[in-house]
């Protein structure tokens, strides 16, 4: 029974008795009977997280899902209100933890955006480096994910954290922590990172189109595979737009908004990249679009690493305590590795924000997913899912 | 052919397994508690505070108890009491020190704000990372005296960071150093225009010294 079905039938049988409506009881009204709700997490394993979908079943299709979330709530928002910019930093790193490097950056952004404060060109291209050296983090982690939703029970997610372990070394060894790494700083960047460390994140970076190769050459042709995820969770253009989804599950749908292009944030612009658009908008363009934007990143970490520039890290004007941006507003996003991640910050004067408020890709991705998931099963919700990408600390702040 | 794809992949993991045996690249499990993990020098865990002399390290405390990490800290978690007389500090000034010093490692976030913002270079984060503890509000709330860590410790969990320290603090004591002896030298090369000067104005008894 599909889901307009469900909803005539609803109709003739609230119609039922009424006047002018049907006088006999509808006969296919013991198939009303059949519909199951069930109640998906917040503790189970493939919901990444606390994260509950209330699913309406009928048989093993989905006629209903409502996305529940909240469990997570950590007051992130009114916290910061309450702290100073620079409090604020360390907290950021907990909203997306897989990626604090670029939300530290995009809150950096919004900040220096309200400030006017400027970045010297090193600092602008080690923040490139970072940013993308976590969207191979986050991508790799993704795909890894994905196939164990796939039920592919952990080879792939284990490959794939083994590459990301040398990631989050390198960033250890520079900001002393593997995901909290606290490292962007209003006007720049916290250490300059040595000759040695520069050499060690080269050296993996050259190494790791092998490792995608290897990946691909496991996953991409794997007839299981292809059954599971191709037409499966499509999303159209308009669809996908109109309720504001961004990142890789926009592209996939065959819209190339990028705001590494679009903006130009940073110096994004002197980078030479390409933007991978996918076709049909499933899940398995959606895999495709990360292992894409992999190889690019590659490629802007490559050319980051060539032109890199010597001088100051920070900017000698920045101010650690005492910072007081004058009154006014600012909005500072920037393409993150699951879509558009923005800060809005409203100034008074004072020492904290007088309205701090994070716009999560992961949040408004989650949107759309009773339309990605209507007449599939449940099985593959849990790959639609999975394809989406969320991180519930930045889906529930 | 059908099933092609999928005897590829399993080419690949067959590769890993058997390279899990021989392939350096591939051999990447560490035996954590039999062989003890190597800390990058930036690593970063709890805080802790530096002292001069390691053994008196309560007289020693580089900290002047100023409470500006206390105010940055993001989460709250430090908890600073005023001293009451004052001590020599590393230059030789005479300063305030904390008389309570504590630290609630359950609360503290490790964000390093505390290290950045201290002008005194007296608080520095430590490594370690096996902490437990039997109670979780006392255990976990740390003293100034289970805090103070001398510097040599420092020095061997920073070696870089900890040698900048020690130079800077070294040229800030010899520039004061050299300020006092060129201050005794002036008052010794002019005291006389001085004398008359201070005896015309007798600080009233009354006042006295402010508290």
């Amino acid at each position: 029974m599909s889901c307009s079905d469900q909803s005539g039938l609803d109709a003739e049988l609230s119609a039922f008795g009424r006047p002018g409506g049907p006088t006999v009881r509808p006969v296919h009204d013991q198939f009303h009977g059949d519909l199951l709700e069930v109640s998906m997490g917040p503790q189970h394993p493939s919901t990444h997280g606390v994260f509950r979908m209330v699913v309406t079943l009928d048989g093993e299709q989905i006629v209903k899902l409502k996305p529940v979330f909240g469990y997570l709530h950590r007051n992130h928002e009114k916290i910061a209100e309450n702290t100073s910019y620079l409090g604020s930093m360390p907290y950021t790193d907990r909203l997306d933890y897989l990626c604090s490097m670029s939300t530290n950056w995009a809150y950096a952004l919004a900040v220096e955006k309200l400030s006017g404060q400027a970045v010297p060109d090193r600092a602008q291209y080690l923040r490139i480096i970072m940013a993308e050296l976590t969207r191979l983090v986050n991508h790799s982690c993704l795909v890894g994910f994905l196939f164990n939703d796939l039920g592919t029970s952990f080879t792939p997610l284990l490959y794939a954290f083994r590459e990301r372990e040398k990631i989050l070394d390198l960033f250890e060894s520079l900001s002393g922590s593997r995901m909290m790494c606290n490292y962007q700083r209003f006007g720049g960047c916290r250490v300059d990172p040595s000759p040695e460390w520069l050499a060690a994140a080269q050296a993996l970076v050259d190494g790791f189109p092998r490792f995608l190769d290897e990946y691909e050459t496991m996953l991409t042709g794997n007839e299981i595979m292809l059954a599971r995820t191709q037409g499966v969770g499509r999303l159209d253009p308009a669809h996908a737009v109109n309720a504001g989804i961004t990142g890789p599950v926009l592209r996939a749908s065959g819209v190339g908004y990028d705001l590494r292009k679009v903006d130009g944030y940073g110096f994004y612009p002197r980078f030479d990249f390409r933007v991978p658009v996918g076709e049909a908008g499933d899940t398995y363009d959606r895999y495709m679009m990360r292992i894409l934007e992999m190889r690019e990143s590659v490629k802007i970490l490559q050319q980051a690493f060539r032109d890199l520039p010597a001088g100051p890290v920070m900017d000698p004007k920045a101010k650690l305590r005492g910072f007081r941006p004058k009154a006014g507003e600012a909005y500072g996003r920037l393409e993150g590795p699951k879509g558009e991640l923005g800060f809005y910050l409203i100034s008074d004067g004072s020492p904290n924000p007088w309205r701090y408020r994070v716009r999560p890709p992961s949040l408004i991705n989650l949107t759309l997913l009773e339309e990605m998931c209507l007449g599939h099963t449940i099985a593959d919700a849990v790959v639609i899912l999975g394809s989406i990408d969320i991180v519930l600390g930045e889906v529930d702040r | 052919m059908l099933g092609s794809g999928i005897l590829k992949g399993l080419g690949v993991t067959a590769k890993n397994f058997a390279g899990s045996y021989h392939d350096p690249a591939r051999m990447v499990t560490q035996e954590y508690p039999d062989t003890p993990v190597k800390l990058p020098e930036a690593y970063r865990n709890f805080p802790f505070l530096v002292t001069e002399n390691a053994t008196d390290p309560m007289g020693t405390l580089r900290c002047v108890a100023c409470q500006i990490c206390e105010k940055e800290c993001p989460p709250q978690c430090i908890y600073i009491e005023k001293s009451k007389d004052k001590k020599p500090d590393a230059t030789g000034k005479p300063q305030l020190y904390p008389a309570v010093f504590a630290i609630d490692t359950a609360v503290c976030m490790s964000c390093q704000l505390c290290v950045e913002v201290c002008p005194f270079d007296a608080i520095k984060m430590d490594q370690i990372f096996e902490v437990a503890a039997t109670n979780r509000f006392a255990g976990l709330l740390l003293n100034r005296e289970q805090l103070a860590k001398p510097n040599s410790y420092f020095h061997q969990l920073h070696p870089t960071d900890a040698a900048e320290v020690d130079g800077r603090l070294g040229a800030e004591r010899k520039a004061a150093e050299e300020k006092a002896r060129a201050a005794a030298a002036a008052k010794a090369a002019a005291p006389k225009p001085a004398a008359p000067a201070v005896t015309p104005a007798p600080k009233p008894a009354a006042g006295g010294p402010t508290p």
